[in-house]
């Protein structure tokens, strides 16, 4: 028999969620990233033909979507480095709402610029 | 007070139900009380373990509303929201039936972590030193007071993803042997806790540290395993 | 894989998160920066054609990422759908290289 949502409803256990869900979504997004970049090689007006897409409220959302999603893994991640190579610490609970908090900020940053 | 629980039991073995028994609600019942009471007086036929009742073997773990816990150690009034209870073997482990589960592979894991002793001392050395405030015995200070109960392997999503993971409690065991200055096996423990099928795969969920009975933080002791392993592989030990 | 390169591969991707935390900041402080009036070729290009400083930041960053994303997806892949061995193996190179040809691409792109 295996664990269900009883069983994992606990701090850690959300940190690794977000922690792999976002690096999921960051790692299928990257080819879309590239490809996007890639348009320079044709020239900055192809390049420029490609941003105008950025104007658009749903795509501003969606950036600020992976915006989220990658300073989540940031922070998750140091987290875990933390975690794994510096000495145990009692506090280190509290680096799971730094990480959170941190997170929020950088997304919080970024709409603020975007809109 | 209510005067009954209403308490749904796993009945069967890998495939099964779990059944209803309506069982008297009593001031400071624990889950084992529970769990007695429905075999001595409802359905003899119910299997289940236990032994001291007191929180010190680890025997009675089972799984309580979703959660690996010692049943003889878990009070009624701390879980029976609803006066209900549900009651299931420990998870990532074969059931053998109803409540008792097949626990060889968390023993077994055990030995692969060499979770073994190795001194080189004879009765005809003198005793080694331990000094208790060095920082290699503080270390382990909670580690070594592992009874091998299961809980934290029921709970490890690892080892639910990954047949081969070894397990909090093996790594506990090698850590704090690891730690053991008078223990001579080091890189060969190392080898065996490395790698895919080992401390590697954790992914400090912390699920271990979090229902371990004990306080004990087998996530602590498996970062630490990861740091040495990587420092021998680097080193060319491994 | 034997045991010492199974090894090898967490600490590699433990050691490009290290590389990698370092160029995520400085990409975000670009980006909240960049975004402000709206994204332009001009603004872009602007600050990275034929500037060897971000063109050496942006390949360094291509290739921790190149490291660190497959190894990660490899732990996903082997964990959901229980593969295993040589395949899976195979496969994390393949998106390892893919990644970084990709990757390097861009950097050129707007780099030259």
């Amino acid at each position: 028999m295996k664990n269900g949502y009883r069983a994992r409803n606990h701090p850690a256990y959300w940190a690794f969620v977000v922690h792999r869900g976002s690096g999921l979504l960051l790692a299928v997004f990257l080819p879309f990233h590239f490809w996007a970049l890639g348009q320079a090689l044709a020239g900055a007006a192809a390049l420029d033909g490609f941003l105008r897409w950025t104007e658009l409220p749903l795509v501003k959302f969606a950036e600020t979507g992976l915006v989220l999603l990658l300073a989540a893994h940031l922070a998750g991640g140091v987290r875990l480095l933390m975690l794994e190579f510096l000495a145990w610490r009692d506090w280190q609970k509290s680096l799971l709402a730094v990480a959170a908090g941190v997170s929020l900020a950088v997304g919080l940053a970024f709409v603020l610029n975007v809109v | 007070m209510a005067t009954t629980l209403s308490v749904s039991v796993w009945r069967g073995a890998e495939s099964g139900e779990f059944r209803i028994y309506e069982v008297p609600r009593l001031e400071s019942q624990t889950v084992l009380d529970v769990v007695t009471y429905i075999q001595r007086n409802l359905d003899p036929t119910l299997a289940y373990r236990f032994a001291c009742r007191v929180g010190m073997c680890g025997s009675c773990a089972m799984t309580v509303d979703g959660k690996a816990r010692w049943t003889c150690r878990t009070h009624v009034a701390s879980v029976a929201a609803e006066n209900r209870l549900e009651i299931a073997p420990l998870n990532n482990l074969p059931v053998i039936k109803d409540l008792v589960t097949d626990m060889s592979r968390f023993f077994d894991n055990w030995a692969r972590a060499k979770g073994r002793f190795h001194g080189m001392r004879s009765r005809k050395d003198d005793f080694a030193r331990v000094m208790p405030d060095s920082p290699q015995r503080k270390e382990v200070d909670g580690a070594i007071e592992c009874i091998g109960c299961g809980v934290c392997y029921s709970s490890c999503d690892v080892v639910t993803w990954n047949p081969e993971y070894l397990g909090p409690a093996a790594l506990n065991r090698a850590w704090t042997l690891l730690n053991d200055v008078r223990d001579t096996a080091r890189v060969a423990r190392l080898a065996a806790v490395a790698g895919d099928a080992g401390c590697h795969a954790c992914h400090t969920h912390m699920s271990c540290s979090e229902r371990c009975p004990k306080h004990i933080a087998p996530t602590a002791g498996i970062a630490g395993l990861k740091r040495a392993v990587v420092a021998a592989a680097l080193k060319g030990e491994l | 894989m034997n045991l010492r390169n199974q090894v090898l591969l967490w600490a590699a991707q433990r050691y490009s998160a290290m590389v990698l935390a370092l160029c995520v900041v400085v990409h975000l402080i670009v980006i909240v920066y960049a975004v402000r009036n709206g994204l332009s070729a001009a603004e872009i290009l602007g600050r990275t054609r034929g500037n060897y400083g971000w063109f050496a930041f942006y390949a360094l960053f291509v290739a921790a990422i190149a490291i660190h994303a497959p190894i990660g997806m490899r732990t996903i892949v082997a964990e959901t759908f229980g593969w295993r061995g040589a395949a899976l193996d195979a496969l994390t190179l393949v998106s390892g290289m893919a990644l970084a040809l990709w990757g390097w691409r861009a950097v050129f792109a707007v780099f030259a």
